[in-house]
């Protein structure tokens, strides 16, 4: 294998072979390219669609409290209920297997939010640090309320994208002293919510930080439960297990709705998975099909190889060269140039998807290439052009080199 | 040198069974200059090629010096066998047409594993022999016929063969090339190479020393 003198016959050959080398590689090269664009455009479907929607469909369970309706255990009906730091705690502890769990704490009305000469009104919201997720809201510059933020009640702020670009303008927010409801706030990051413009007006403070700010030690407005990628029936039973433990430490009567509404988006959700899961299902369709193709591309360029390699074969044999040696010469012929060929396509493949990285319309964004993928098909491309010339190269290596010098 | 006792050869086409050759007996001394003649179908190809281990027989026994040759040597040994003890020559000449005069001529030595440096001094040497030095880095497309026979010619002599042998050497070159090449023969064969040469020209037969007539697959007369 590793004999010099092989290799430069083979080099040589492939060098002597300008046109048939050059075929062959761009047949590989160019499946594989397309292979990789393929796979990628796909890829960047699959990003777009879940960017557009994953903003609307977090599977999560949202946690709303009113006034009583019904009486129970001798308490009467039209009691306020109101949520707090203690049922968060609880609930962090009782529930487990979730992802995540966000109070949310509304300061009623726009609050005013100067910088400079500016004053604009905007909804203000404390989270806890996964409230982002909830939102599903993505940091475009610095960062979201982390964990510190939250215990050490940190006076930071974090600017809707189109708010930031009222107040600040051309300006980098990051590091700022705002001044919101009168109270100053050190602006860390700027995010962007797919939701729509209204949830990009937003500023989001430490729910720690609003509720010392606002005198209100442990109100929280809203509860958010995260439940990263349970299925439709957990989910179900997650809802259950919340409302009892609400009810339970509140003394609602089961099932009292307007005491305590809690809005399942598992339906959403699941809708969203099959729809990524069937554009994935796609994705591996057109993936396996340009396979298929440019396996047979690549099996009848060996095939036409061999077929007109057949005289050579033949005289080789006559002037003393083993079967074997001459099977080998040209799988291994074979394997440099598939070989060669087919990591040229892709890293031409790799680069035009590295250049179209930056693309974000409505349903197509960041396409991309899983490098294990791409190169698990690349040798599967070849292995398989090798297999397909090495059943013609046995048999045209067994006949008999007269009969092989006189095909033409 | 060569020896076949009661060769039989049949191709089966079909469910027909063609009978090409029907008991051959021949023996050729080391060092003759034989000539094989005969009309085409007369199994004269099929000789030649049970000859240079290129196809086996059916029957009877072929020796080569004293190495039986049948059925039971494995591709690999027959190819070994041609490598060492065989020199073919050919009508059409067989050159690779991707490889210059020299690299064609040194190609045996390739698959006796003999250095790439040594192997195409060798050639050298052995175009020289043939008159064609200074066409060492021309390819067979850019030669005459009768300078790619001699090329070929190189080639089958750079193993140090016990035996040529020659099928239709003559076939695709005018008179005056083909003296030229059955010269050059002639001149193998004094080095005392057995030359065995397949023709169906009374002319180049006439160069050998022995002729063996074959009809209807088998030998008419010497």
């Amino acid at each position: 294998m590793w004999d010099l003198d092989k290799w430069q016959e083979i080099l040589t050959s492939i060098g002597k072979h300008k046109l048939r080398t050059a075929l062959t590689a761009f047949g590989v090269a160019w499946g594989i390219f397309m292979l990789v664009l393929l796979l990628g455009a796909g890829r960047g479907l699959h990003n777009g669609i879940a960017y557009q929607f994953e903003g609307d469909a977090v599977n999560s369970l949202w946690l709303m409290t009113g006034r009583t309706s019904k009486p129970f255990r001798g308490l009467g009906e039209g009691r306020r209920i109101k949520l707090n730091n203690d049922d968060y705690d609880f609930l962090l502890d009782e529930l487990e297997q979730i992802e995540g769990l966000s109070g949310k704490y509304f300061i009623s009305g726009d609050k005013v939010v100067k910088y400079k000469n500016k004053s604009i009104r905007y909804p203000v919201q404390g989270i806890h640090p996964d409230g982002a997720k909830a939102e599903a809201t993505k940091p475009t510059k610095g960062r979201l309320i982390n964990h510190q933020d939250h215990e050490m009640t940190r006076k930071v702020a974090v600017f809707g994208g189109i708010a930031a670009e009222q107040i600040f303008g051309e300006e980098d927010p990051i590091g700022k002293e705002v001044s919101i409801d009168n109270v100053i706030y050190k602006v860390i990051g700027v995010y962007v919510d797919t939701e729509g413009e209204w949830a990009m007006k937003r500023i989001y403070l430490p729910i720690s930080t609003v509720q010392k700010v606002y005198s209100s030690y442990d109100r929280i407005d809203q509860l958010i439960v995260l439940a990263g990628d349970l299925s439709f029936p957990e989910m179900l039973k997650l809802e259950e297990r919340t409302r009892e433990i609400i009810e339970e430490r509140k003394i609602i009567a089961p099932g009292d709705n307007r005491a305590l509404r809690i809005s399942n988006f598992a339906e959403e959700y699941q809708s969203l998975t099959s729809l990524l899961f069937a554009i994935n299902s796609i994705i591996w369709i057109v993936g396996i099909f340009s396979m298929i193709a440019g396996v047979i591309g690549v099996s009848n360029i060996m095939l036409i190889i061999v077929k007109d390699r057949t005289k050579e074969i033949g005289i080789r044999k006559a002037i003393g060269a083993s079967p074997r040696s001459v099977v080998s010469m040209i799988l291994m012929e074979a394997l440099v140039i598939t070989g060669v060929a087919g990591y040229i396509g892709l890293g031409l493949g790799i680069l035009v998807l590295a250049g179209l990285k930056g693309v974000e319309t409505e349903f197509f964004r960041q396409p991309e290439i899983n490098i294990g993928v791409a190169i698990a098909a690349t040798l599967v491309l070849i292995i398989a052009g090798v297999f397909a010339g090495l059943l013609p190269a046995i048999k045209a290596a067994r006949i008999n080199p007269v009969k092989a010098i006189k095909s033409e | 040198m060569i020896s076949l006792q009661g060769i039989h050869k049949s191709y089966e086409m079909g469910a027909n069974s063609l009978h090409v050759l029907k008991g051959i007996d021949i023996h050729i001394k080391e060092g003759a200059f034989v000539s094989i003649m005969g009309s085409s179908g007369s199994g004269k190809s099929t000789l030649l090629n049970i000859l240079g281990i290129l196809d086996d027989y059916d029957q009877g026994e072929y020796k080569l010096g004293d190495q039986v040759i049948n059925s039971s040597l494995s591709q690999k040994e027959a190819a070994q066998l041609r490598n060492r003890h065989i020199g073919f020559v050919f009508q059409s000449f067989n050159l690779l047409s991707f490889k210059t005069a020299v690299e064609n001529v040194a190609l045996p030595l390739y698959y006796q594993k003999v250095s790439r440096k040594e192997r195409t001094e060798i050639a050298m040497s052995y175009l020289e022999k043939v008159g064609l030095a200074a066409w060492s880095d021309h390819y067979p497309n850019q030669m005459s016929g009768g300078q790619q026979q001699r090329v070929s010619i190189a080639r089958a002599l750079i193993t140090q063969p016990k035996v040529i042998l020659a099928d239709e050497p003559t076939g695709a070159l005018d008179s005056v090339t083909s003296n030229e090449v059955m010269d050059l023969f002639a001149e193998v064969n004094d080095q005392g190479i057995t030359t065995v040469i397949v023709t169906h020209e009374d002319d180049i037969a006439a160069l050998t020393e022995r002729i063996i007539r074959l009809r209807d697959g088998l030998i008419e007369r010497e």
